[in-house]
């Protein structure tokens, strides 16, 4: 039979019976995780949450106004993904307490939308007994329709509704199919507010095994046919997680980033860094000769533009973060890595947080909200910023363009740089084994927490979803460039000019910064530092970019450096051993107060941020003095 | 009729299947089990190994899990004949 029609007998029963009709203010959107809710929340308001496709990409509540079905008058709120209303973990707690009006400053929700995975009811259905049970209008949306055609299942929508007792829809969120049975349960929830819904029979004690009986039963009764399993997912694991190829592939998709990052990112780079050198000096022949010049084009444009050519690289990673995560096959990298996550006392659950937190340490530290064991969690927390979150490129990038030459091996597959950057990379992943692997044979001593992973199905990524992450990076990254860096780099012009005396700038070594610089550079000099680099550093303690933007100011207002590119200007003032210490000194210290606020927020506690601050930048500056006696020595 | 074999769950083979007759774990770990399929009752098959061999992937309920060895060896799994050639 066709599953198409979207089905709401039962409520209308109900809907005479109405009486005094109260107003409808508040929905829950509630599932297992991985069913779908972010997308469909996306859907009705518009929003852009975070989607992917793995379990536990949302760990907070979020709420938004549903004003793509026109209801802009009701807030929808997005929960974390639930398998029952028994807590075991951090999120978990957050969508029960959201769901039974427990959570300070959320309004109990009036009527729940429960998303389904429709391609494997008789789990998914385990959950739709606590959920009825807490007596709000429901409505079932069995999501990813389009696939469970493809595959041959069936849902019987109008047997299914019967047998629950609440309204029951297919729909497909991802391709925004039959979503129209939204806004008609909304007006008809509306009415049957306050009044008793039609009993359903539902397991009494709602224990696992209970909730699977009853849900088996009710799935048989309904004659529902679940779908066999993707042909094209067997195919491709048996390739992916092939004992010798999967590895291997693990490793060249890893290099493949990089690669491309710089065979294709670096010239767009260079391209929009001339473009914006050109138009700063466009820009500047329309100013007056007088400071008004100086601040707007050689402090502020230097800066920010320094920042700016980074764009096309970030894009670029993220657009590769984005295949991999929609596709499905970021699971089969946390397999295939969990052997490594195990030798160091992880739990392969961490994998998922320490992956996202390449692209930025705190959504990764907020994502250790799914890991339930507590000491687990502080040790990823605690972790997680030695990854090479996407902050870090820009200097990386500029330290390998201006430093490592470009040579190609193996017929111009392999590039130097590529393997430079790759090798920085691996860096921070070793000082997060090494520290994971001290914490836990001192204070994080714990009982080893299961590895449990769910699978999902590869999926073509849609251009939809992508274009959306880049842009929300891209906004992100511009807004950024236009704040804090614009900021910082207004401070450092400023600071780099006073005093003043008699109506003249001070030179640079004079200035208020170059005292400043000559102060800490007795501190920084074994590391191969110049005072420049020291401003860049302790700039960048507000966001790792800065020191870009930093140093592209102070570069731009030095005579000898002025007429170079910052690259050149690089060159001209540091060794080959400073440059490698510095991109050293970076891959491990702790410069983002972002990532120390969300540390002391999730654990609660000003002692975990202080203690890696300072085991951050000990460890850099070592590491950096090293680099650079050992590379001065060799070179 | 040969009587059917119940073997660790982390001793079964892949391609092997079978139902699940026991899961003793920890309340909070066979709670999350439970609702991914591992239920007494639940039929489980084997599909293949992690490239390091271990955690293995298996199929319940048309969804696939990987469990390393040290969780499958706490549940145990009544073979289905013809399993084991």
């Amino acid at each position: 039979m066709s599953c198409h029609a979207p089905v709401l007998e039962p409520i209308e029963e109900t809907l005479q019976t109405a009486s005094t009709a109260s107003r409808l203010r508040t929905v829950a959107l509630v599932g297992p995780p991985n069913s779908g809710k972010s997308t469909l929340f996306n859907r009705l308001t518009g929003m852009r949450q975070k989607v992917a496709n793995y379990p536990g990409v949302t760990v907070e509540h979020h709420s938004g106004r549903m004003k793509s079905i026109g209801r802009g008058d009701l807030t929808l709120i997005d929960l974390p993904g639930i398998y029952s209303l028994s807590t075991y973990s951090e999120d978990a707690r957050v969508a029960v307490e959201v769901l039974t009006g427990k959570m300070p400053g959320v309004p109990r929700p009036d009527c729940v939308l429960l998303v389904l995975d429709a391609t494997h009811m008789n789990r998914q259905l385990m959950l739709a007994a606590p959920v009825f049970s807490i007596g709000l209008p429901t409505l079932v949306l069995l999501n990813m329709s389009d696939q469970l055609e493809a595959r041959g299942g069936n849902i019987d929508t109008l047997a299914l509704a019967r047998e629950l007792g609440h309204p029951v829809a297919l729909i497909s969120a991802a391709k925004g199919v039959g979503l129209e049975v939204v806004p008609d349960f909304l007006v008809q929830a509306d009415g049957t507010l306050n009044t008793h819904l039609r009993p359903v029979q539902l397991p009494v004690l709602q224990s696992p095994s209970a909730c699977r009986a009853w849900a088996s039963q009710v799935t048989t009764r309904t004659g529902y046919q679940s779908p066999t399993a993707s042909k094209w997912t067997q195919r491709l694991d048996s390739v992916l997680l092939h004992r010798v190829a999967g590895p291997l592939i693990f490793l060249a998709v890893v290099f493949a980033v990089f690669q491309v990052v710089f065979s294709i990112g670096q010239p767009l780079s260079d391209g929009l860094g001339n473009l914006l050198a050109n138009v700063g000096t466009q820009l500047g022949h329309m100013l007056p000769d007088n400071w008004l010049r100086l601040l707007l084009r050689d402090g502020i444009w230097n800066g920010v533009s320094s920042v700016l050519v980074f764009l096309p690289q970030i894009l670029l990673l993220f657009l590769f973060i984005g295949v991999l995560e929609d596709s499905g096959y970021l699971a089969r990298a946390a397999l295939i890595a969990d052997r490594v996550m195990r030798s160091i006392g992880l739990n392969g659950k961490a994998f998922i947080p320490l992956l996202s937190a390449y692209a930025c340490a705190v959504p990764a530290i907020m994502a250790t909200r799914t890991i339930e064991n507590k000491r687990e969690r502080l040790a990823t927390i605690l972790i997680a910023p030695f990854m090479t979150c996407s902050a870090r490129l820009p200097i990386y990038t500029l330290i390998i363009a201006a430093f490592v030459p470009h040579r190609l091996f193996l017929g111009g597959l392999v590039g130097l740089r590529a393997l430079v950057m790759l090798g920085l990379y691996a860096l921070g992943f070793l000082a997060a084994l090494v520290t994971a692997r001290m914490l836990n044979s001192s204070v994080m001593k714990a009982s080893p927490a299961p590895f449990i992973l769910e699978l999902p199905q590869y999926r073509w990524p849609t251009l939809q979803s992508l274009a959306m992450r880049l842009y929300d990076r891209g906004k992100l990254f511009l807004k950024k460039a236009g704040t804090v860096i614009l900021g910082v780099t207004f401070l450092i012009w400023i600071l780099s000019v006073i005093p003043v005396h008699g109506g003249n700038f001070s030179d640079l070594p004079s200035s208020v910064i170059g005292s400043m610089g000559h102060v800490i550079e007795p501190v920084i000099r074994p590391l191969g530092f110049n005072w420049k680099i020291g401003i860049g550093l302790l700039s960048s303690i507000v966001a790792r970019e800065v020191i870009v933007g930093t140093l592209g100011t102070l570069y731009g207002l030095d005579p000898s450096t002025h007429s170079l590119g910052l690259q050149a200007a690089l060159r001209h003032d540091m060794t080959i051993g400073g440059a490698i210490a510095l991109v050293v000194f970076f891959a491990f210290a702790m410069q983002c107060t972002s990532t120390l606020a969300v540390v002391r927020r999730e654990t609660n506690s000003w002692k975990f941020p202080i203690l890696q601050f300072t085991y951050m930048t000990t460890v850099a500056y070592v590491a950096a003095l090293v680099t650079n006696q050992v590379l001065t020595r060799l070179f | 009729m040969p009587e059917s074999k119940v073997t660790l769950l982390s001793d079964a083979r892949v391609h092997d299947a079978g139902i699940v007759e026991t899961v003793d774990l920890a309340e909070e770990v066979s709670h999350y089990l439970a609702h991914l399929g591992f239920l007494p009752g639940i039929r489980v098959e084997v599909l293949r190994r992690a490239p390091a061999g271990d955690p293995t992937v298996y199929r319940v309920d048309n969804v696939e899990v990987a469990l390393r060895r040290d969780t499958a060896r706490h549940i145990t799994l009544k073979l289905e004949r013809g399993a084991r050639k």
